[in-house]
C-alpha cells in the first residue's frame, strides 16, 4: 500500500516541475528588506488563508459534514476587524488591534458554534445548515461594512496579513501553530478517535458511548476559527474589508484542497498534512497560470481541467481502468492467435 | 386431495453463493386461491427463494413451472411478465408522487405523448376501490398516507400490472393490530378471487389467522408442506428450529444456579415499553446472573435489549440500573456499566475505518472523556492483552477491523465492552453468523464472566445455546414478554411452547 502522501506530493512536484521547465526563475529567491521574495514565498503567503480554512474543513469532513459557510465567515471576520480598528481613535494602538482581533475572533467561533448547533443539535444536513451562513453570511458581513469597502490604516493590523518574521511571511507562522495545534488535538488527544469514529459510523459511535453530538460541534466551531484567522489575513494584507468578495468561493477551494489531500467525503480517516498540500497545490497551480501568461478569461478553465486531471490521477477506479485498457491493448496478437486455433 | 393443479411448481430448486449453500433442493407449491405461508429462521432460504422467484438471482440447478409450463425467470421483468408480482416490507414506490402516478408509473394513459390525467386520476381511484375497498384521494403524494395505505396502493399496482402470484414479504412487520387485519381482510378477498399469495412472515399467530398451506424451510433445505390446520404450532416451530418436540422434552435443563447464589439486584424494569417496539415488560436482572433472552426474530427482543441500554427511548415504565431511574441515552447507561453489543455488528458494532486497537479502546476512551487519552503505548498494550485472550486473528492491533472475519470483529466487540468492565453485558445475537469454534469461545467467555459476577443478557435464536448458557430465560413473543422461567422449568420444549404460544401445551 502507497502512502496516504503519495499522490498529493506527486501532484504538486508535478506542478513544481512544470515551473522549473517553463521558466526555472520561479525558483529563485530574493532577500529584500531583510525578507525573502520570490513565487515560492507568494504561494505560501498567498496560500496561508487557504491552508487554514481547509485545515478545519478537513475536520468537518472527516464527519461527515461539510461547511460552506468558511468564505463568509472569513468576509464576516475582516469586516468586524476593520469596523473595529476603523472605529478607533489611533489604529496604530496595539490594544486596540488586539481587541479587533479578539472580537473578530469570537464572533467566527460563534459562528462556528451556530453551524454545529444547526447540524448536531437541530439535525439539519451540514450542507442545507451552512448554506444558510454561506448565504445570510455576505449580508451580515455588507451590514457591517455598511455596503462599504472599509479601509484602515494601520501597520499592526497590517502585520497580520503582509508582514514578515524572520525573514518569512507572518502568515506561515499562524498557519503551522494552527496546524501544529489541530495535529496535536487530534492526535494526542481522543478527540481524533472520536471524530474519525463518528464519521465513518454514527451510530455505532453513538452505541459505544461517544457524545457525538458534543463532538460535531466542535469540529464546526473549530473550522469557523480557522476561517476567522484566514479572514484577519486576507483583510490585513489589502488593510480592508470588502464584504462581497472577501473569501469568495474559498469553501470550494478549501473542499478540494481536502479531496485532493486524501480524505474523503464519506467521512472517518482524515488527513491534516495531506490537507495543507492539497491547499498547496491549488494555490500553486493558481500561481501558475497567472505566471505562464494564460489569457484572464480563460484562467478558470485551464484551473478547472488541471482539477479534473488531478481528481482522475487519484481516483482509483480511473486508474485501474487505464491499467486494464493497457494492458489489454498490449498483446493484439493474442487475440488472433486464439482466433486461428 | 382434491385434484387440483399448482399455478406456480418449483422444483428441486438449487443455488449456490460463493462458500454457502443457499437453497438446496427446495420445493414449492402454489394452488390458485389459497394463502401459503413460507416460514424458516433467519437464513432458512426465504429471502433467497423469493429472490430466485422474482428473478434477482439465477438459479444452478431445478426449474420453475407455471401453469404447467417451463419458465426461464432470469430478471425481474421476466417474473412481471410471468404474473409474479412482489411487495416488499419496504414499500418500494416513489414517496412524493401521487398514488395515481404511483399505481400507473411508466404505464400512463397517453393520447399524443400527453398524460391525461383525469382519466389516470380515475382509473386509479376506481381500482384501489374495486379490489382494495380503499376510497382516498389519489391525487395526494404517497408520503401522506401512512405505510398500511402505502401497503395497500403497492399491492394494487402489483395486481394491476399483471398477477396470478403475489408475494407478500414480510408485510405486516410495521403495521398496527387494526393495519394488519385490515390488510388480511384484503388477503382473503383476492384469495377468494383465485389469487395465489405467499405470504413470508415472522409473526406465528398471523401465520395461522390467514394462510391455508405452509412451507417450511431450514438451513436453505425443503423441511415440508404442511396444511395450517394440520401443523399445531408447536411442530411449526419444531421444524422450523429443527428439534423434534419428544427429543426436546428429554433434555432437560440439568444444573440451575441455586437461589442464594444471586447477588443483589442490579437492574429492574417496571412497565417498560415503547410504542410499536415492545410492549410494556418487567425484568430484574441480579449481580452475575445469566438471562437468556428466547423468541422468534421480531418477537421485540432487539427492541427490549436496546430499551434496556438506552439506545431507543421507552414512553412508558420506569428502568432502574444501580441507584439510576433516568437512562435516556447509551451514555448514561455506560456510566451505569452496562454494555451492549447489537445484533447489526455492521451497522451499530465496528467502525471499518479504524483498526483492531482503536476498535477495542472507543468505548473505554469515550467513558474517559476527549483529554484523559490512552497513550498509544497503553492502547497497543490492551489490544495485544485481549487479542490474545480472546485469541483474536490475526493477531495484529493495527489491522483494519473490516478485514476481519465475522467471528473477530464478534471477538474485538466484546473487548471494547469487557475492557469497560461492565456490571451487565447485553449480548445480542453475539454468536450468529460466526463458526463454531469462534461461538464456543464467547459461549465459555460469557459463563466465565458470570462467575466474575458480571450479568448478561443473552439474547439469541440459538435455543440450545440460551438453554446452555442461561441461569433464567425470558421469553418474547409477538413484540411482548410472555414468559420467564428459571431452573427446573427450563426445557428446550417448555421455552418452544413459549415461543409457539397460542392454545396448545
Amino acid at each position: 500500500m502507497k502512502h496516504h502522501l503519495f499522490w498529493p506530493i506527486g501532484v504538486l512536484t508535478l506542478l513544481l516541475l512544470f515551473n522549473l521547465l517553463y521558466d526555472p526563475s520561479f525558483f529563485s529567491i530574493k532577500v529584500r528588506d531583510g525578507n525573502l521574495y520570490g513565487s515560492l514565498i507568494d504561494i505560501l503567503n498567498f496560500g496561508a488563508p487557504l491552508m487554514l480554512v481547509s485545515i478545519g474543513m478537513t475536520l468537518v469532513i472527516a464527519t461527515k459534514g461539510i461547511d460552506l459557510s468558511v468564505g463568509s465567515i472569513v468576509a464576516i471576520t475582516g469586516a468586524m476587524a476593520c469596523l473595529t480598528i476603523s472605529r478607533g481613535e489611533d489604529q496604530n494602538a496595539l490594544g486596540l488591534v488586539i481587541t479587533a482581533i479578539c472580537v473578530s475572533l469570537a464572533l467566527a467561533v460563534a459562528l462556528g458554534l451556530w453551524n454545529g448547533l444547526l447540524v448536531a443539535g437541530a439535525g439539519i444536513q451540514p450542507i442545507i445548515a451552512t448554506l444558510i451562513l454561506m448565504v445570510a453570511g455576505r449580508g451580515v458581513a455588507q451590514l457591517i461594512t455598511g455596503g462599504q469597502i472599509i479601509t484602515i490604516s494601520s501597520d499592526k493590523y497590517k502585520y497580520i496579513g503582509a508582514g514578515g518574521l524572520f525573514t518569512l511571511p507572518f502568515s506561515i507562522f499562524l498557519v503551522a501553530v494552527v496546524f501544529a495545534a489541530a495535529m496535536l488535538l487530534t492526535r494526542k488527544t481522543a478527540i481524533g478517535l472520536f471524530i474519525e469514529s463518528v464519521g465513518n459510523k454514527p451510530v455505532a459511535s453513538r452505541l459505544s458511548g461517544i457524545r457525538s453530538g458534543a463532538v460535531t460541534i466542535a469540529v464546526y466551531l473549530f473550522c469557523g476559527l480557522c476561517a476567522g484567522i484566514a479572514g484577519l489575513i486576507l483583510s490585513g494584507n489589502v488593510s480592508s474589508a470588502d464584504g462581497n468578495n472577501a473569501g469568495l468561493w474559498y469553501e470550494l477551494d478549501a473542499i478540494l484542497a481536502v479531496v485532493i489531500g486524501g480524505t474523503s467525503l464519506n467521512g472517518g480517516r482524515f488527513y491534516l498534512g495531506g490537507t495543507v498540500i492539497g491547499a498547496l497545490i491549488i494555490q500553486t497551480l493558481t500561481t501558475t497560470i497567472y505566471l505562464t501568461g494564460v489569457p484572464p478569461e480563460i484562467t478558470l478553465v485551464v484551473k478547472a481541467f488541471v482539477v479534473l486531471l488531478v481528481c482522475l490521477v487519484q481516483s482509483e477506479s480511473f486508474r485501474q481502468s487505464l491499467v486494464y485498457r493497457f494492458k489489454t491493448r498490449r498483446y493484439p496478437a493474442e487475440k488472433e492467435v486464439k482466433h486461428h486455433a | 386431495m382434491e385434484e387440483r393443479r399448482p399455478i406456480l411448481h418449483m422444483h428441486d430448486i438449487h443455488k449456490q453463493f460463493p462458500g454457502v449453500k443457499a437453497l438446496s433442493g427446495v420445493q414449492l407449491r402454489l394452488f390458485p386461491g389459497e394463502v401459503h405461508a413460507l416460514m424458516g429462521e433467519n437464513g432458512a432460504g426465504k429471502s433467497t427463494l423469493i429472490k430466485v422467484l422474482t428473478g434477482v438471482y439465477s438459479i444452478d440447478r431445478g426449474h420453475v413451472e407455471m401453469e404447467q409450463r417451463r419458465i426461464l425467470i432470469q430478471s425481474p421483468q421476466d417474473a412481471q411478465a410471468a404474473g409474479v408480482s412482489t411487495v416488499y416490507q419496504e414499500v418500494n414506490l416513489c414517496p412524493n408522487l401521487s398514488v395515481a402516478e404511483n399505481i400507473f408509473i411508466g404505464r400512463e394513459p397517453r393520447r399524443m405523448g400527453r398524460i391525461l390525467w383525469k382519466q389516470l386520476n380515475r382509473a386509479a381511484a376506481r381500482l384501489l376501490e374495486d379490489r382494495m375497498h380503499l376510497t382516498i384521494d389519489v391525487t395526494l403524494p404517497l408520503q401522506s398516507y401512512p405505510i398500511a395505505i402505502q401497503q395497500l396502493v403497492a399491492i394494487a399496482r402489483a395486481l394491476n400490472i399483471s398477477a396470478k402470484v403475489l408475494i407478500l414479504d414480510e408485510p405486516t412487520s410495521s403495521l398496527d393490530r387494526g393495519e394488519v387485519s385490515q390488510l388480511f381482510g384484503i388477503m382473503r378477498k383476492l384469495k377468494n378471487e383465485g389469487l395465489a399469495i405467499l405470504f413470508v412472515t415472522h409473526f406465528l399467530d398471523q401465520v395461522y389467522e390467514v394462510s391455508d398451506r405452509i412451507t417450511i424451510l431450514r438451513g436453505g433445505e425443503f423441511v415440508g408442506e404442511y396444511a395450517a390446520d394440520a401443523l399445531p404450532r408447536i411442530e411449526l416451530v419444531s421444524k422450523m428450529i429443527g428439534k423434534e418436540l419428544k427429543e426436546l422434552e428429554s433434555l432437560p435443563r440439568s444444573a440451575a444456579a441455586s437461589e442464594e447464589a444471586r447477588g443483589e439486584l442490579l437492574l429492574e424494569a417496571k412497565g417498560l415499553g415503547r410504542r410499536g417496539a415492545v410492549e410494556p415488560f418487567d425484568l430484574a436482572i441480579r449481580k452475575g446472573e445469566i438471562i437468556g433472552l428466547a423468541g422468534l426474530l421480531g418477537s421485540g427482543r432487539t427492541e427490549a435489549a436496546r430499551l434496556l441500554f438506552g439506545a431507543d427511548r421507552s414512553d412508558r415504565g420506569v428502568l432502574r440500573v444501580g441507584d439510576n431511574d433516568s437512562i435516556h441515552s447509551p451514555r448514561q447507561a455506560i456510566d451505569e456499566g452496562v454494555a451492549f453489543c447489537s445484533e447489526d455488528r455492521k451497522g451499530e458494532g465496528i467502525i471499518d475505518d479504524l483498526t483492531i486497537r482503536e476498535n477495542i479502546v472507543l468505548a473505554l476512551q469515550a467513558s474517559q472523556g476527549w483529554f484523559r487519552t490512552i497513550s498509544r503505548k497503553r492502547q497497543s498494550e490492551i489490544a495485544e492483552q485481549y487479542i490474545q485472550a480472546l485469541n483474536i486473528n490475526p493477531p495484529n492491533p493495527d489491522q483494519l477491523i473490516k478485514n476481519l472475519s465475522g467471528g473477530n470483529q464478534q471477538k474485538v466487540l466484546l473487548a471494547r465492552w469487557l475492557l469497560t468492565d461492565p456490571k451487565l453485558l447485553i449480548l445480542d445475537e453475539p454468536t450468529r453468523g460466526i463458526d463454531i469454534g469462534a461461538k464456543a469461545e464467547i459461549q465459555k467467555l460469557v459463563m466465565s464472566l458470570s462467575q466474575k459476577g458480571v450479568s448478561v443478557l443473552f439474547i439469541s435464536s440459538e435455543l440450545e445455546e440460551v438453554l446452555r448458557v442461561s441461569d433464567r430465560i425470558a421469553v418474547m413473543r409477538d413484540r411482548s414478554k410472555v414468559k420467564e422461567m428459571a431452573g427446573e422449568e427450563m426445557s428446550e420444549g417448555r421455552v418452544m411452547q413459549a415461543i409457539a404460544g397460542g392454545g396448545e401445551g
